[in-house]
């Protein structure tokens, strides 16, 4: 069972009362880019076993959106951080990079 | 003009815990910046209570406030003053980016007494209610079962429990099955 804190309203909240929203920190890429740029905005998306931020929703509470950086295989929780952001905050970025010393996500860590 | 009828017509249930619908409730939904005071006063204007901080509940009577999200309020009064109420506070708002509207109709209120409610509720929504982490003055919106709910201790033992109108039956038909006898768990020492 994952269990995330919404930054929102400081519930530890379980998965079923969240909703997965998609990989995190997507650019959009709208009319007058490149194809290649909108195809991969639109189609693709990083399937990580091992670290990997996405965004969530707390559905059954709140009802905000949050990001949260978590590890796929092992489920193991770095952080949750407001959705107000283009990557993720240093202090989530360290404990990452503390427990996983080259993870390889996109461009961000 | 007709009267307002509560979506069970005050249906009840004796087991565990004695489950009662109530009678209908005035809410006022309330969304905007909270830390405005315009927004502030609206609220305590009409509740007459503090302004709770997240997370919290001030009720006293039938009027109170919940905090339902970083932006939104629901406020409570008697359901026959409403209209003036919604009147007043658009009145404290001004030209304040906010919005108030009456959703008295769309929701049902049911009441939990007795000894047993912590472990009631705890059988239908995922929230952790040990007497240390979930107290009175605490009000959580989750889900019971299947569908959206918020409720609150008023005191220890006696919980409300606010719900979608559409869904009053299913609502009563959990909370009555999870209360009834012989259904008993006892998990938490103190209640």
């Amino acid at each position: 069972m994952l269990i995330l804190t919404c930054p929102c309203c400081g519930i530890a909240a379980e998965e079923t009362e969240l909703h997965a929203g998609g990989e995190a920190h997507l650019k959009r890429f709208g009319p007058g880019s490149s194809d290649e740029d909108f195809e991969g905005y639109l189609f693709q998306r990083e399937n990580a076993k091992g670290v990997h931020f996405e965004r969530w929703r707390h559905s059954s509470g709140c009802g905000k959106w949050f990001h949260a950086a978590r590890c796929t295989t092992t489920l193991e929780v770095f952080g949750t951080y407001p959705a107000q952001t283009t990557e993720p905050p240093q202090d989530i970025k360290d404990a990452i990079t503390a427990k996983r010393p080259a993870p390889r996500w996109r461009d961000i860590a | 003009m007709s009267d307002p009828i509560s979506a069970l017509n005050g249906a009840r249930f004796d087991g565990l815990v004695q489950v009662t619908e109530m009678p209908p409730q005035g809410m006022i939904t309330l969304r905007g910046d909270l830390a405005s005071v315009a927004i502030k006063n609206a609220a305590t204007g009409i509740a007459g209570v503090d302004m709770p901080g997240q997370r919290g509940v001030h009720c006293v009577g039938e009027k109170g406030i919940c905090w339902m999200s970083p932006d939104e309020l629901l406020v409570l009064c008697p359901y026959a003053e409403v209209g003036v109420a919604l009147a007043s506070m658009h009145k404290t708002l001004g030209k304040d980016h906010a919005l108030a509207v009456d959703v008295s109709d769309a929701r049902a209120v049911f009441q939990l007494q007795g000894a047993a409610v912590r472990e009631v509720i705890a059988k239908l929504a995922p929230v952790d209610m040990d007497p240390a982490q979930f107290t009175p003055g605490e009000i959580r919106r989750t889900r019971l079962a299947q569908v959206p709910a918020a409720f609150w201790l008023r005191e220890e033992g006696l919980v409300q429990v606010i719900c979608f109108r559409s869904v009053a039956g299913y609502v009563f038909d959990l909370l009555t099955g999870a209360a009834t006898p012989g259904g008993e768990v006892g998990v938490f020492a103190a209640g």
